[in-house]
């Protein structure tokens, strides 16, 4: 019987050491790779876990409760010491504490700790001593804590009640009064839904907490500013994946905090994508005329050989260079314009004549245009020119055979360019924070107000938060979590930008096979 | 009939083909590259419902010639031109010809089949769709005319929704005739189409051709001098960019005027 054979893989193992060098390179690459996500995410994603609080006692009878950040050799001495974070800021001054840890007599869990997240003063651990409610009545011991969790859920809900209140019946109705065009009736109605507002808001609990913390100090700590609280210590993990998943939801779905050093990024996330597709929008359709021009329409001589060679080197220019010339040309010049001409009423605040969207997602579409030229011309050289022929043999003008055949072909081409330049345009920071780029802008530049999308605002965007709560916040160890977080965040979304145009190439190639010939 | 008046340089141009009536008529007709001559000062006339041949050696300008006849030239701008092209007595490179309308009526088929990267109906489908919108059970019976014309309907007809690339290269030659068949041509021209194909898919595409000109005038450039003597009706032999011979087929293989000629159907080129 004869046997199927096939070619010894040692013969391409034996091929000596540069295949070792090509493959040792390719690996330390998809090490390096691996690391920096599982850093971020380990160190990012961990921060939203609820991790169990430590109870220190130390040596001189001080207790304190918190996590534990790191260690460092102490300074100018041996033995090492640890910092917790402790929270309190309101009681301490400071939500860190150094410990030396040859004096920590004893570290502990129990589990009554509770962790209470605040709306500002960071959170407070402690233990909770009794719930005040407004009638007085002071309700204590074991029935303290789940009295603390249905009080905050009603909270909740009062909270939301008031917020679809305001949005679905009061913003509708100003909006209409404010165009003058409000009857007798909804003036009616304006004004009953604001009472209705005053009255829950007069209405929500006025529930006092009573709290102590580890080293005995009480706390009287009003309700209302509380938006969580957790026993971590008490939680199964069952309990910790869903507080977990909950914590990563408010980062993703709510504003910032606490001088960007807390909360969530949604405002962000939703100002770096609308940018992102502001800015394809604009360099698509100019860029691929411009390669169309330069590959299918100009006369090819030395001219265009130099303005190729221009295109090519414009996409290594700097790209603060294009902050300067956005705000130069962009903002001073167009939109100083634009403002004397059209909004004049609003002078001397400037309209258009200020960094925002429109100008950002400009100057960057202007950064990115050599990138789509260059793709979509090598896309173009690389139909063959038989097909070309073959259109114009059957009739075709040359606008027709560009359209119907060139371009359909050289679409693959050209989503390569816009997949480069959204991976380019997503993680610049520089020349953002020249024409638009806010560290803080709650309001989100889309809402159902005339013209419902506002280019003229400006808007947050994921590597300008980070770079803020790196370097401007006041506390740069408080908001490290985050700032891992958010650039796992900004990786992401600048994959699934890409994957989005990646998976539309796939579908455009296969649709008829791939021009293998 | 006329007889065609004798040129300098073409001294073979010289052919009385009646009873054919006149299609193309080529006069004085010279092309260059820039500086580089490519052709010079050609006469022939091609007849109509015929097949006729241009054969010759590599680089001798029968390609060049076959892409002037319906304007493919004006692509590069370093062709320059002189002469005239008549198409039924009509002058091709007259300012009130619109280029498109006429490659619409002088339709080509290159040497590599080249169908578009789309379905085998919006091939075929292709060229009617430019003459603007058109009821789709007319397009349908368009397409399956110029398939069955190609004779390549038996073989597609339940997959007119794949991709023309999937088709064997035989089967791709046949498509890009049927599609150029489709708008309606008055002349076909083939540009060695049958170089690139296995000797089974050859036949069929020279069978193809010899059932076409009971409707069309085919022009045919060829390498393969059996294949000129099977399909054509009458050949021109060119060489150096001018014309060397022009005769029925028949007499120009049987019995050459010139030595020039029975040199290199004989093979006895230097």
């Amino acid at each position: 019987m004869m046997t199927w054979r096939r070619p010894s893989r040692r013969a391409a193992r034996s091929e000596g050491p540069w295949a070792w060098l090509a493959a040792g390179s390719v690996a330390t690459s998809l090490a390096l790779l691996a690391l920096l996500l599982g850093l971020l995410a380990v160190r990012g994603l961990g921060h939203f876990w609820p991790a169990e609080v430590s109870l220190v006692a130390l040596d001189d009878g001080r207790q304190l409760a918190g996590w534990a950040v790191k260690e460092s050799p102490l300074p100018g001495g041996d033995g090492r010491e640890r910092l917790y974070r402790t929270g309190n800021r309101d009681l301490d001054g400071a939500i860190w504490d150094w410990v030396d840890l040859d004096e920590i007599r004893e570290v502990s869990h129990p589990s009554d700790l509770v962790v209470l997240e605040r709306r500002r003063w960071s959170e407070f651990i402690g233990r909770l001593e009794a719930v005040e409610t407004e009638s007085g009545e002071r309700i204590s011991g074991e029935s303290a804590w789940p009295a603390l969790e249905r009080r905050l859920t009603a909270l909740e809900q009062h909270r939301a009640s008031i917020e679809r209140l305001r949005h679905q019946v009061i913003r509708p109705l100003v909006l209409r009064l404010e165009a003058g065009e409000a009857s007798e009736l909804e003036r009616e109605r304006l004004s009953a839904a604001q009472e209705q507002v005053r009255e829950q808001q007069a209405a929500l609990p006025k529930d006092i907490l009573i709290l102590e913390t580890v080293d005995g100090r009480q706390l009287r700590q009003p309700l209302t500013e509380v938006t969580d609280a957790l026993q971590p210590n008490a939680m199964g993990v069952g309990e910790k994946v869903v507080a977990w998943s909950q914590g990563v939801w408010r980062f993703l779905s709510e504003g910032p905090r606490a001088a960007n050093t807390a909360g969530g990024v949604w405002p962000a996330i939703f100002g770096t994508v609308l940018m992102v597709v502001l800015m394809s929008i604009f360099v698509t359709p100019f860029g691929v005329l411009a390669a169309v021009y330069l590959n299918e329409v100009a006369h090819q001589g030395r001219l265009t050989h130099w303005v190729r060679i221009g295109v090519r080197n414009l996409a290594g220019v700097p790209s603060i260079v294009y902050g300067v010339f956005g705000l130069g040309v962009f903002v001073y010049g167009i939109g100083g314009h634009l403002d004397d001409w059209f909004f004049s009423s609003s002078l001397p605040s400037p309209t258009f004549g200020t960094g925002g969207l429109l100008w950002a997602s400009l100057t960057l579409a202007l950064l990115t245009l050599p990138v789509v030229i260059v793709a979509t011309e090598e896309g173009l050289a690389r139909i063959p020119e038989s097909q070309r022929e073959g259109a114009l043999a059957l009739g075709a003008t040359r606008f027709e055979m560009l359209t119907r055949i060139v371009l359909p072909m050289a679409m693959p081409a050209m989503l390569t360019g816009v997949i480069l330049a959204v991976a380019r345009a997503a993680g610049e920071v520089a020349p953002l924070m020249l024409v638009g780029v806010a560290k803080l802008a709650p309001q989100v530049p889309v809402d159902g107000e005339f013209p419902f999308l506002h280019l003229d605002r400006k808007f947050m965007h994921l590597g300008y938060h980070i770079f803020d709560a790196a370097f401007h916040g006041g506390d740069v160890q408080a908001a490290m979590p985050l700032i891992y977080a958010t650039a796992l965040l900004l990786v992401l979304v600048i994959l699934v930008l890409n994957l989005t145009a990646i998976f539309l190439r796939h579908h455009l190639r296969s649709r008829h096979g791939t021009l293998s010939k | 009939m006329t007889v065609m008046q004798e040129t300098r340089s073409s001294p073979g141009a010289f052919i009385d083909f009646s009873p054919d009536v006149t299609s193309l008529e080529i006069r004085g007709f010279g092309l260059r590259y820039g500086d580089k001559p490519a052709l010079a000062n050609l006469s022939l006339r091609v007849p109509r419902h015929r097949v006729t041949a241009f054969i010759g050696p590599s680089g001798c300008g029968k390609s060049t010639l076959l892409r002037a006849l319906n304007r493919l030239h004006d692509l590069n701008e370093d062709v320059t031109w002189e002469g005239t092209i008549r198409l039924e007595g009509q002058d091709i490179h007259a300012p009130e010809v619109a280029v498109a309308e006429l490659r619409r009526r002088v339709g080509m088929v290159f040497q590599a089949p080249n169908p578009f990267p789309m379905s085998i109906y919006d091939n075929v489908a292709f060229g009617l769709r430019l003459q603007g919108r058109m009821p789709k059970r007319r397009v349908d019976d368009i397409v399956e005319w110029a398939l069955r014309s190609s004779a390549l309907w038996d073989e597609v007809k339940d997959r007119l929704r794949a991709s023309a690339w999937s088709l064997s290269g035989g089967q791709q030659q046949r498509l890009v005739i049927a599609r150029t068949l489709a708008v309606g041509p008055e002349v076909l021209l083939l540009d060695e189409p049958a170089s690139a194909l296995d000797p089974i898919s050859t036949l069929k595409v020279e069978e193809l051709i010899r059932n076409l000109k009971s409707s069309l005038t085919l022009v045919l450039v060829t390498h393969n001098m059996q294949q000129a003597a099977r399909v054509s009706d009458y050949t021109a032999f060119l060489q150096d960019g001018e014309l060397v011979e022009y005769a029925p087929t028949d007499t120009l293989f049987t019995n050459p005027r010139l030595a020039r000629t029975e040199n290199y159907i004989t093979g006895r080129m230097a």
